[in-house]
C-alpha cells in the first residue's frame, strides 16, 4: 500500500489575521505531531472547532477518560519516541490529567497537554469548570505555563516542545484560556525553540571525567553494568552496545531500560531490582566496578541503601546532576546526555573479555532455572502460571512485539519473562506505578508504532480502572491484542499480606465481570482459557486476528513473584522463594 | 560536594538566580514542603541585573540536604543559577520596625540611650507612638524587643533575610554566557570540579 507523505500545512502568512486556535495548531503541525489523543469540553471548544477542518492529516484520538488520553499519550511517546500531545478541557477534564502527568514526570516521558481555561476575566472567580490548573499541576509537569494572549502562543508552544523532549524529558502542560483561543492576531510565524537562557538540557561533557570512569573500567576485575530507560531516552542503543561489547562487561537493567540491549544479548545478564534476577543483583554486592548508564538508582532496584555496592567504585552516567549522588555516592561523576559520553568512554576503554566473571552470572542463572525458572515457565501439571502465558507469547511472537504492561504481579512476570528483540519494546508504569496505565498506553503505543503488534499485558484488577477505553478502541479501530492474566485477586498485594501480614487478605478478592462479553458490547472479540491445552491455541489466535482481541487466561490465584528482594533488605539478602 | 560534608545541621543561604515567571515561586516552594524542610526566610528582590530576581532563601539543614534541595531547585526550567552558603560566606542583614507609645519614651531619657546603643532610628514620630527601626543580625534585632518590651512595645515585626555572598563577582558576565546557545565551560561549571565553589552547576 502506498502511504502518503505526511503533509504540514502550509503556515499562514505574515501579519494574516489568525486565531489562538488556529495558532496553536499550526505549531502542532509544525513540530511534526500526528496524533493527538483528547476529550473536549467547555473550555477547549474554540480549539475543537479549529481542529475541525483543520488542513493536513493530525489525526484526532477520542479517549474515554482523560486519564486514559494521558496514558495514551505517554505510550505513544514512549514507543514511538516523539512528543505524546493531550487535549483535554479546564476544570475535570485537567484535573482527569493529573495521575497521567505524575506518571510521566516520574517516567521522564515527553508530552505536550493542553488543557482549556475559562475567560481571562473570570480567573479566580470560581467560574463555572475552573479549577488552579497551573497550581495544580505545578509539582507534576517539568514545565506548566498559562496562556491568556493569543500572541504568545507560537512562542509558548516553540518552549513547550523543546522542554518537553530535551534534556531529561518530561511532561509540559500549557493552560490556554479561553478568550485567547478565540482572539485574533496578526500571525508572525512560528520558530522552533532550541534555547533558553535558563534551560541547560545537558552539560558540556567534560574528558577528565571519562578519563577517571576509563581507568577504573580498565583496571576493574569484576566490572558490572546497571542500565536504565536513559539509553533509550538518549537513542543512545547503539553506543551502549558498542561499549559493552568491546569492554565485554556484564550489564543488567532495570524495567524502564529493558529492551535497549536485545534480551538474547550474551552480556545481557537480566533484571535488577525488588524482583530482578538472582545473579545481577547478588553480584552488585560482589562486583569491583559498577557502571550506571542512564538509571537512577531507584529504591526498588537498591533495596536497603547502606548495604548497596558498598565494596565497589561507582561510576555514574546520567544527564541530571540532581541524580548523581542523590541515593548511591558516585567516585565518578559522569554527568552529560550518554550518546555523547558513551562513545567517548568506548574509546578509551580496552577491549576485554570477563569469561571467568561472566560464567559466575551463569552459575547463579542456573540455580534461579532450578528453584524458580523452570516451574514458572514450563509447569506440566496444576493451573497455569503467568510465566508459562508469557513463555508461549514469546515463542509466537519471537521477540518483536511491543509489550505493554499493567501494574502488579503480571508486570513483574512480563518484564522478567518477555523477550524483547527491539528497544521501545516494554512500556509499563516504572515510577508511579499506576494501575490503569495499560489499556490505554497500549493504544498510544499503536498509533506510535503502527507496524507493530502491541500486546497489553493487564491485571483483572488494573483493567478495571480503564476499561472505558475499550470504547476508545472500538471507535478508533486501532489494533490492540489485550491479555488479561485473570488470578481474580489484587495479586501484588495479596503477595505481600501473605508474606508480610500473615495472610491476613484484606480486601484483595477482586470480583471481575464477563470480561468476553464486556469486549463483545464493544465490538471487540474475544476469548476466555482456562485450561493449558488450549493456551497456544488462544494466544494464536489473539495474534492472527485481524484486529483488537481480548485474551483472558485465568492462572493459578495463589502464586507470588519470585526471586524477591524483601523491603527494606539488602539485594544480596534476594530470595528465591 | 566537599568529601566530608558535615552532618550537623546549621543555617544555610541559598541564593537563587531567576527568570521573572509567574507560579516560579510555589515551584520553588513546593520543592522545600515537598520535604517537609521548613523555609525560614525568604526574600524575593530584584538583582543586579534588570529583569533577573534574586531569591533569598535561609533553611537550617545538613549540607547533604542542602545540596540536593540546590540542584532540584536550579533544575526548574526558570531558575538560572543556584548557590548555598553558611552564614560565615555570607553578609547579610534583617530589618526590624518597632512601635512604642511616644510618651514613655519621651518621658524616659533611658530609652533613648538604649534605642542610640541598639542602632536604632527613629522613622515616624508623631503624638501617640514613634517607630523605630533597626537592621542587623537576628541576635541584634531580637535584643532590642527585650530592650523595648518594659517600655510598652507595641509592635513588631521584622523582614526577611537578605545576604550577599562574599565571594561572588555578581551575574552579569554568567547571564552573558547563559544567552549563548553554546556557552564556554566558564559557564558550564562543572559542580564536581568546582567543588570547593559550593557553586553547583551548569
Ligand atoms: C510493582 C513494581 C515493582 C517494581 N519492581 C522493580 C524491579 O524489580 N526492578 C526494577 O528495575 N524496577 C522495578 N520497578 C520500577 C522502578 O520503580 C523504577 O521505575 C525503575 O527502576 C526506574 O528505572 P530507571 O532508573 O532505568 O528509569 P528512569 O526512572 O526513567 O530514570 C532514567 C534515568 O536516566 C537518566 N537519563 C535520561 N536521559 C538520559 C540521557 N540521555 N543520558 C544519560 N542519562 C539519561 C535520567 O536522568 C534518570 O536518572 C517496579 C515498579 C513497580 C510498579
Ligand atoms: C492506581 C493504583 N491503585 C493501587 C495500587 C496498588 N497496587 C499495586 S499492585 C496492585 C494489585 C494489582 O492487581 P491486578 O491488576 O489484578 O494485578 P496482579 O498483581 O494480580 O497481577 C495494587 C492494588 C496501584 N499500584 N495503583
Ligand atoms: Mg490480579
Amino acid at each position: 500500500m502506498l502511504t502518503q507523505e505526511k503533509q504540514a500545512p502550509a503556515l499562514p502568512e505574515t501579519d494574516t489575521m489568525i486565531s489562538g486556535s488556529q495558532a496553536l495548531l499550526h505549531a502542532l503541525s509544525v513540530e511534526g505531531v500526528d496524533t493527538i489523543f483528547g476529550y473536549p469540553g467547555g473550555a477547549i471548544m474554540p480549539i475543537y472547532d479549529a481542529l475541525f477542518d483543520f488542513p493536513g492529516n493530525m489525526k484526532h484520538v477520542l479517549v474515554r477518560h482523560e486519564q486514559g488520553g494521558i496514558h495514551a499519550g505517554q505510550g505513544y511517546a514512549r514507543a514511538s519516541g516523539k512528543v505524546g500531545v493531550v487535549f483535554a478541557t479546564s476544570g475535570p477534564g485537567a484535573t482527569n490529567l493529573i495521575t497521567g502527568l505524575a506518571d510521566a514526570l516520574i517516567d521522564s516521558t515527553p508530552l505536550v497537554c493542553i488543557t482549556g481555561q475559562v475567560f481571562a476575566h473570570l480567573l479566580g472567580t470560581d467560574a463555572f469548570q475552573e479549577a488552579d490548573v497551573i497550581g495544580i499541576t505545578t509539582p507534576v509537569t517539568k514545565w506548566n505555563y498559562q496562556v491568556t494572549d493569543a500572541t504568545e502562543i507560537p512562542e509558548v508552544l516553540a518552549k513547550a516542545f523543546h522542554i518537553a523532549r530535551t534534556g531529561r524529558p518530561g511532561p509540559v502542560l500549557i493552560d490556554i484560556t479561553k478568550n485567547a483561543q478565540l482572539q485574533k492576531f496578526p500571525f508572525q510565524g512560528y520558530k522552533r525553540c532550541d534555547h533558553i537562557r535558563s534551560y541547560r538540557p545537558k552539560p558540556i561533557v567534560r574528558k577528565e571525567y571519562i578519563e577517571r570512569a576509563a581507568e577504573l573500567i580498565n583496571s576493574a576485575k569484576k566490572p558490572f553494568v546497571l542500565w536504565g530507560q536513559g539509553v533509550m531516552l538518549g537513542a543512545a542503543e547503539q553506543e551502549f552496545r558498542e561499549f559493552l561489547e568491546k569492554s565485554g562487561i556484564p550489564a543488567a537493567w532495570t524495567i524502564m531500560g529493558a529492551g535497549a540491549l536485545p534480551s538474547d544479548h550474551p552480556l545481557n545478564v537480566g533484571m535488577l531490582g525488588m524482583h530482578g534476577n538472582y545473579g545481577p543483583n547478588v553480584m552488585t554486592n560482589e562486583c569491583d566496578v559498577l557502571i550506571a548508564i542512564g538509571m537512577r538508582f531507584d529504591d526498588r532496584v537498591t533495596g536497603r541503601l547502606d548495604k548497596y555496592a558498598k565494596q565497589a567504585k561507582i561510576i555514574h552516567l546520567d544527564i541530571d546532576p540532581a541524580e548523581i549522588d542523590k541515593n548511591v555516592k558516585t567516585t565518578v561523576p559522569v554527568w552529560g546526555d550518554c550518546k555523547e559520553t558513551l562513545p567517548l568512554l568506548t574509546q578509551l576503554v580496552e577491549k576485554k573479555q570477563h569469561t571467568e566473571w561472566l560464567a559466575k552470572f551463569q552459575e547463579f542463572e542456573q540455580q534461579e532455572i532450578d528453584a524458580v525458572i523452570r516451574e514458572e515457565l514450563f509447569p506440566t501439571s496444576g493451573e497455569m502460571t503467568m510465566g508459562e502465558v508469557i513463555q508461549q507469547l514469546n515463542e509466537l511472537t519471537k521477540g518483536e512485539a511491543i509489550i505493554v504492561t499493567d501494574v502488579g504481579q503480571h508486570q513483574m512476570v512480563a518484564c522478567r519473562y518477555a523477550k524483547l528483540n527491539h528497544t521501545r519494546s516494554n512500556i509499563t508504569s516504572g515510577g508511579l506505578g499506576t494501575m490503569g496505565f495499560a489499556l490505554p498506553a497500549a493504544i498510544g503505543a499503536k498509533f506510535g508504532a503502527e507496524d507493530r503488534t502491541v500486546v497489553a499485558v493487564i491485571g483483572d484488577g488494573g483493567v478495571q480502572m480503564t476499561i472505558q477505553e475499550l470504547g476508545t478502541i472500538m471507535q478508533s479501530g486501532v489494533d490492540v491484542k489485550i491479555l488479561i492474566l485473570n488470578n481474580q485477586f489484587l495479586g501484588m498485594v495479596r503477595q505481600w499480606q501473605e508474606l508480610f501480614h500473615e495472610r491476613r487478605y484484606s480486601f484483595v478478592d477482586i470480583q471481575s465481570p464477563d470480561y468476553v462479553t464486556v469486549a463483545k458490547g464493544y465490538g471487540i472479540s474475544g476469548r476466555s482459557v482456562n485450561q493449558r491445552a488450549d493456551l497456544n491455541d488462544a494466544l494464536k489466535e489473539m495474534l492472527e486476528h485481524p484486529g483488537s482481541f481480548l485474551l483472558e487466561v485465568m492462572v493459578t490465584k495463589e502464586n507470588n513473584v519470585f526471586p524477591m528482594v524483601p523491603q527494606g533488605c539488602s539485594v544480596s539478602e534476594i530470595r528465591l522463594k | 560536594m566537599p568529601e566530608q560534608a558535615p552532618i550537623e545541621k546549621q543555617e544555610y543561604n541559598i541564593t537563587v538566580y531567576t527568570e521573572n515567571h509567574v507560579g516560579l515561586l510555589n515551584r520553588i516552594a513546593m520543592i522545600f514542603t515537598r520535604r517537609k524542610i521548613n523555609i525560614d526566610s525568604l526574600n524575593v528582590s530584584p538583582s543586579e541585573i534588570e529583569g533577573i530576581h534574586r531569591f533569598n532563601i535561609v533553611i537550617n539543614e545538613t549540607e547533604e540536604v542542602v545540596s540536593k534541595i540546590a540542584r532540584q531547585i536550579e533544575k526548574q526550567v526558570e531558575v538560572l543559577k543556584v548557590y548555598f552558603n553558611t552564614n560565615e560566606d555570607v553578609i547579610w542583614q534583617e530589618m526590624a520596625l518597632y512601635k512604642v507609645p511616644t510618651d514613655i519614651i519621651a518621658e524616659k531619657a533611658k530609652v533613648e540611650r538604649l534605642l542610640r546603643e541598639n542602632g536604632a532610628r527613629a522613622v515616624v514620630i508623631r503624638k501617640d507612638y514613634t517607630v523605630f527601626e533597626t537592621t542587623g543580625h537576628r541576635e541584634e534585632t531580637d535584643n532590642l524587643i527585650k530592650v523595648l518590651q518594659p517600655f510598652g512595645l507595641i509592635e513588631f515585626v521584622r523582614s526577611a533575610r537578605i545576604a550577599i555572598i562574599k565571594g561572588s563577582d555578581g551575574f552579569n558576565r554568567k547571564l552573558r554566557e547563559f544567552e549563548r546557545a553554546e556557552p564556554g565551560q566558564d559557564a558550564i561549571e562543572n559542580e564536581f570540579l568546582n567543588s570547593r565553589d559550593n557553586v553547583f552547576s551548569m
